[in-house]
């Protein structure tokens, strides 16, 4: 029932004000995991949280471009890795290590070769792992390859998701990912196995 | 140490097999050798662990205060 007449645009406004209100709670609602995901794709808690910060500032900016019912978890992380591009993250992270293409059992082999085959039975032997070597092991992957794993394995974002976020082919994500992983537990082995 | 074909090949389907991203015809491949080879199944439960283990390890929660910081760039909506 709504009449022209001078209260159109003020409700216009109030009914704008509601949807960016929930814009903005349902955004914020999402901030731990969208930290979560950027503290282990930059090298620093400060970095991580400067780059929270800028990410939210953005996307309280530009919340209109944002289209309802669409992944708003995914929308955030893909502001996010364009600022971190942006940043100029190449020269935050010492020098790439190279990816050696060890393959998918290399880890699984150190640990049987060390503690015995049964020990690939035990999660303890997972557990051994320290968080330390852990987060270490995944900084020292080379970034395009980090940011697959992290968002798929650490974000729990779908192949499509984090193709779309990454702006890169599924076929890509899905290579990178691979590769990615191969690359953790290469330097899980050196870490935690030496 | 395992250098034969059948073990090679199903090392090279554990990632997309726990991704479930596998053909069907891939899947049946691989779980017929994982039934009968020791040698694979404990390495593929290995994986599976690793990678729980890996993403619960890696999560780190978000510092007290930047949820404040964040709620304060409310209404920064620019209506350029």
């Amino acid at each position: 029932m709504s009449e022209p007449g001078p209260n159109t645009e003020a409700r216009r406004i109030a009914g704008e004000e509601r949807d960016r209100a929930r814009f903005e709670e349902e955004a914020l609602a999402l901030a731990d995991q969208v930290y979560r995901v950027a503290r282990r794709l930059v090298g620093s808690r400060e970095e991580a949280e400067d780059l929270v910060q800028e990410t939210y500032a953005r996307a309280f900016r530009s919340w209109r471009s944002f289209t309802p019912g669409t992944n708003l978890r995914a929308w955030l992380l893909r502001i996010l890795t364009n600022l971190n591009v942006d940043r100029g993250r190449k020269i935050q992270r010492s020098p790439q290590t190279q990816v050696l293409e060890e393959t998918d059992y290399y880890l699984a082999n150190k640990v049987a070769s060390a503690a015995g085959e049964e020990a690939l039975e035990a999660d303890e032997v997972v557990e051994r792992l320290s968080q330390d070597s852990i987060v270490k092991a995944l900084a020292d992957i080379p970034a395009p390859y980090r940011d697959a794993v992290v968002l798929v394995d650490i974000g729990d974002f779908t192949y499509a998701d984090a193709a779309q976020i990454l702006d890169v082919p599924i076929g890509t994500v899905m290579s990178r990912l691979h590769r990615g992983r191969r690359a953790l537990k290469q330097h899980l082995a050196e870490e935690a196995l030496g | 140490m395992s250098s034969h074909a059948p073990c090679d090949r199903c090392e090279e389907l554990l990632q997309d097999y726990l991704d479930r991203t596998l053909t069907d015809v891939e899947w049946r491949e691989a779980e017929t050798h994982l039934s009968g080879c020791d040698y694979c199944a404990r390495r593929y439960k290995f994986e599976v662990s690793l990678r729980r283990y890996v993403r619960t390890t890696a999560a780190e929660r978000m510092p007290p205060g930047l949820m404040d910081k964040l709620s304060e760039l409310r209404g920064l909506d620019a209506t350029a």
